[in-house]
């Protein structure tokens, strides 16, 4: 029987001890004396969180079906066990075989939002392993980061050894081939960082020196190594059919975000709007076969016993197969009390009528993401959906019994007026209106309208990387124009309005298009108590702005400035085949408030094409 | 048809709760392709219903539930594919069929249930079993001659006294373990950790210093030839048998 690394004593103390026992069906175990790789894979974040994340499903699967490798899970300690950890001085350990972090050869940390970043150092020193990368010695895991932030490495270029630029099935073989070589010949750890970073894909962030300019933006970003390129290529599967995907996905005792078959059926979205960054580092367009995933959707259900099977991908309704795939699981598993859930599909009349088919109507409510109230403000952000689109689909989902929406938008767009502010609540009472005109008798009582904002952080490699952001105080007057003016709507007691945390949104700001130098900020941060700060009961902006105060680090700086267009940012080093010249011609067109058209109805010339397959070349063999 | 399940909890998945192990039970029922019944309606649940839920940190060789099947199974065939697809720690024991009489589901006929108690030399481990001081078995023998065992109790909404003699219907202090039978079920129900609080209470000790381990060994219900005020009535085999018991294989 395997043994844990916390006692009874412990484990009936915490909340949910399920969170680190591990031993979960379909969880790999291995004899670690007969692997030559030890590989933690961690999700800063907890357990039922970083359960939920397909991404390290994938990459668990991919590992262990090489002999040679054991991957293992390791989660953020909850701050309970987070706090008798550290009493106790109990190693952060994996979830598999229940042993230390610290005795592995790698720690691959998935960096899925800014706000994990204080439990990236969390982990760390959990795991009793240095956090700065300059720090480490021999027995020290590589420290190795992925994921979407890891595309702006740059404020945790001082805690990782290595980053990994683009999706995970590529070039692990390649790095782990040369980590093993390397081990046999006794190298150093120097060594084997040299030899990665000839790996495509693979940044060593020490090779690198920043210098800047007296306004504080960056002046040059250059390699100090031979070994090092000067960019670093997004590395991408062009054939996402014939790669690696679970067969066999961890099941979780207890119930977490995601408790369901994940079927990811394309990956990357045509629609380049110019606030979403998924939308450009995941180009070009890639989907699955049909056939494959048919076949991966019964192996999956078979081998995990899950109730539900949910179908992943930025934008479903784009899937060219998606009827058939949609007929097929309805066939197969309606009737076996399985259930069926279609995020981010467009709402029309073939996703009303499969949404009738899979879910009870009079329980479940439509989503809709205009993103943006007016119709300038959707061709600014090019957002294709139009009022007229959005009526529609509302007025048919109305007529079929539905009386639940749900609006998202996002305040704090490039040209935002106050105009736009107020087309938020008319968009939502439109909505209401529509619902009314249905005569008394034919609808089911009261209709339900949820609109909620965030507020728009513009990221790295998008159209709107130049953008400005607004000080906190700005954005929460923001947030009062549309609360204000949701008052005055004729349908106002059938309307809600929600917005998002501001506090938040400025960090997030700051770390998304941050440079090296917020790093220090990071580790003060952390070194005053911030964990956990994507959980509003946990953060504390008190201390965030203790550690601005105390580093001199100006958010300012960061967030309240529109970049020139020649400026070099800290992540221009990044190659992800979208070119920066595109990016800025987008820029420029958000400007004039003119629309471009998604990639099947029209080549924009974005860049994505180099890689040699997706949408880029449909139809054209 | 309806049958009746057995399995036994161990090791680490004693950290499992009740409602945790009811979710991964249906998960089971797919992955071993178990012909489970489903609930009518828009959103069909399986028929299942467990007889007796377990504390966190209790483990368990007689823990029961009750399924509706769409067609048979036999029990050797159901035990197999169940035990392929299990996590360490939950081993089903036995499949059988069980009578469609509602009133003799699992959660309704339970009755009583026994236990094993260990002393641990520490909370840090139930592994660590210490020896039971031999002066227990005669404070058992006072504890248990009392008119009255009062205990406070309490519930959701309040606390009240209890008196707890009458659902202790047997204990005994050996070596090792100290083995207890008490009422369970939805009449009356007796936990076993609130008897050794009264125990070592009596005794004058503190819980704290006296960290123990709690296993279910088997579920009861009334057996229905013996008569409820039968002297037999809350003897183990006789008027009190286990579930188990009730049902017979499929052959």
């Amino acid at each position: 029987m395997r043994k844990l690394a916390l006692n009874d004593e412990i484990l009936l103390k915490i909340e949910k001890p399920a969170r680190y026992i591990g031993g979960e069906v379909n969880s790999v175990m291995k004899d670690s004396e007969k692997v030559d790789i030890r590989f933690a894979m961690c999700f800063p974040d907890v357990y039922e969180i970083g359960m939920s994340h397909l991404g390290i499903q994938i990459l668990y699967d991919m590992f262990n079906r090489w002999e040679d490798v054991w991957c293992e899970r390791v989660y953020s300690p909850w701050v309970d066990l987070d706090k008798i950890m550290r009493e106790e001085q109990i190693p952060l350990f994996a979830l598999e075989s229940q042993d230390p972090v610290k005795d592995f050869d790698f720690l691959g940390i998935t960096l899925q939002y800014e706000m994990c970043y204080t439990n990236v150092l969390q982990v760390l020193e959990l795991a009793g392993i240095p956090l700065m990368a300059k720090e480490r010695k021999k027995q020290d895991p590589i420290v190795i980061g992925g994921g979407p932030c890891a595309y702006n490495p740059e404020p945790l270029a001082d805690f990782f050894d290595l980053f990994y630029i683009g999706e995970g099935e590529t070039v692990y073989r390649q790095l782990l081939d040369l980590y093993k070589e390397n081990k046999n010949h006794n190298g150093t750890r120097q060594e084997f960082f040299e030899r990665a970073a000839a790996v495509p894909g693979i940044y060593v962030p020490s090779f690198y020196d920043a210098a800047y300019h007296e306004d504080g933006t960056l002046a040059s970003f250059a390699p100090n190594n031979t070994f090092a390129p000067e960019t670093v290529k997004k590395q991408i599967a062009v054939d996402v059919t014939d790669t690696y995907y679970p067969r066999k996905p961890v099941v979780p005792f207890m119930k977490v975000t995601q408790d369901r078959v994940v079927l990811e059926i394309q990956r990357g979205c045509i629609r380049g709007c110019r606030f979403c960054q998924a939308g450009m580092l995941y180009r070009p367009t890639r989907e699955r076969d049909v056939k494959m995933l048919k076949e991966y959707a019964c192996q999956m259900l078979q081998n995990t016993g899950h109730e539900e099977i949910s179908l992943s991908s930025l934008s479903s309704s784009d899937y060219s197969q998606l009827k058939e795939l949609v007929t097929f699981l309805i066939d197969e598993f309606k009737g076996k009390g399985i259930n069926i859930s279609l995020p981010s599909l467009r709402i029309d009349a073939f996703s009303l009528d499969v949404m009738e088919k899979v879910q009870d109507v009079r329980k479940s409510s439509l989503t809709f993401a205009p993103e943006a109230g007016s119709q300038r403000m959707r061709n600014v952000i090019n957002k294709g959906l139009t009022e007229d689109e959005i009526l529609e689909g509302a007025g048919q989902a109305f007529e079929g019994g539905w009386n639940k929406v749900k609006l998202y938008f996002m305040l704090g767009l490039p040209t935002e007026t106050e105009e736009d502010m107020r087309a938020i609540p008319e968009l939502a009472d439109k909505i209401a209106r529509r619902y009314y005109e249905i005569p008394k008798d034919q609808r089911n009582g009261k209709c339900q309208i949820t609109a909620s904002t965030s507020f728009f952080i513009p990221k790295p490699f998008t159209p709107f990387q130049w953008a400005r952001m607004y000080s906190n105080e700005e954005y929460i007057s923001r947030a009062a124009i549309v609360k204000h003016a949701f008052h005055d709507q004729l349908n106002r007691k059938s309307l809600k309005y929600n917005w998002h945390d501001a506090e938040i949104t400025v960090l997030e700001g700051v770390f998304a298009r941050g440079d090296r130098r917020v790093g220090k900020v990071l580790l003060e941060a952390y070194r005053l108590g911030c964990i956990y700060d994507a959980w509003t009961e946990v953060f504390d902006y008190g201390k965030w702005l203790k550690a601005f105060e105390n580093t001199g680090a100006d958010m300012a700086f960061y967030n309240e400035r529109e970049r020139k267009a020649d400026e070099l940012f800290p992540w221009d080093f990044i190659d992800i085949g979208v070119t920066k010249e595109f990016l800025r011609r987008e820029w420029e067109r958000a400007m004039k408030g003119e629309v471009t058209p998604n990639c099947r109805e029209q080549c924009s010339g974005c860049g994505a094409a180099k890689f040699g397959g997706g949408v880029c070349y449909e139809g054209k063999n | 048809m309806k049958a009746r399940i057995k399995f036994r909890k161990y090791g680490v998945m004693k950290f499992i709760g009740h409602l945790d192990v009811m979710r991964y039970f249906q998960k089971v029922m797919r992955r071993g392709e178990i012909p489970i019944a489903f609930t009518g309606g828009y959103s069909p649940h399986m028929i299942m219903s467990f007889a007796q839920p377990l504390g966190v940190g209790v483990t368990s060789d007689g823990e029961y539930f009750d399924i509706e099947l769409t067609e048979s199974i036999t029990s050797k065939r159901a035990v197999t594919q169940m035990n392929k697809v299990m996590a360490e720690g939950i081993e089903v024991v036995s499949f059988v069929e069980i009578p469609e009489d509602k009133k003799q589901s699992g959660m309704t006929i339970t009755a009583a249930a026994d236990y094993r108690v260990t002393l641990s030399e520490s909370a840090k481990s139930a592994e660590t079993i210490r020896r039971i001081p031999s002066l227990w078995k005669e404070k058992a023998a006072n504890f248990l001659s009392q008119e009255k065992i009062t205990v406070v109790k309490a519930t959701k909404r309040s606390e009240k006294e209890v008196d707890i003699k009458p659902m202790i219907y047997d204990m005994q202090v050996g070596e090792k373990e100290i083995y207890l039978f008490l009422a369970a079920g939805s009449e009356n129900n007796l936990k076993p950790d609130l008897v050794m609080s009264a125990f070592l209470d009596f005794m004058g000790k503190d819980k704290d210093k006296n960290p123990m381990h709690f296993h279910r060994m088997d579920v009861y219900a009334k057996n229905p030839k013996v008569p409820a005020d039968s002297k037999e009535a809350h003897v183990r085999g006789k008027g009190l048998v286990t579930l188990e018991s009730l049902g017979r294989e499929i052959i």
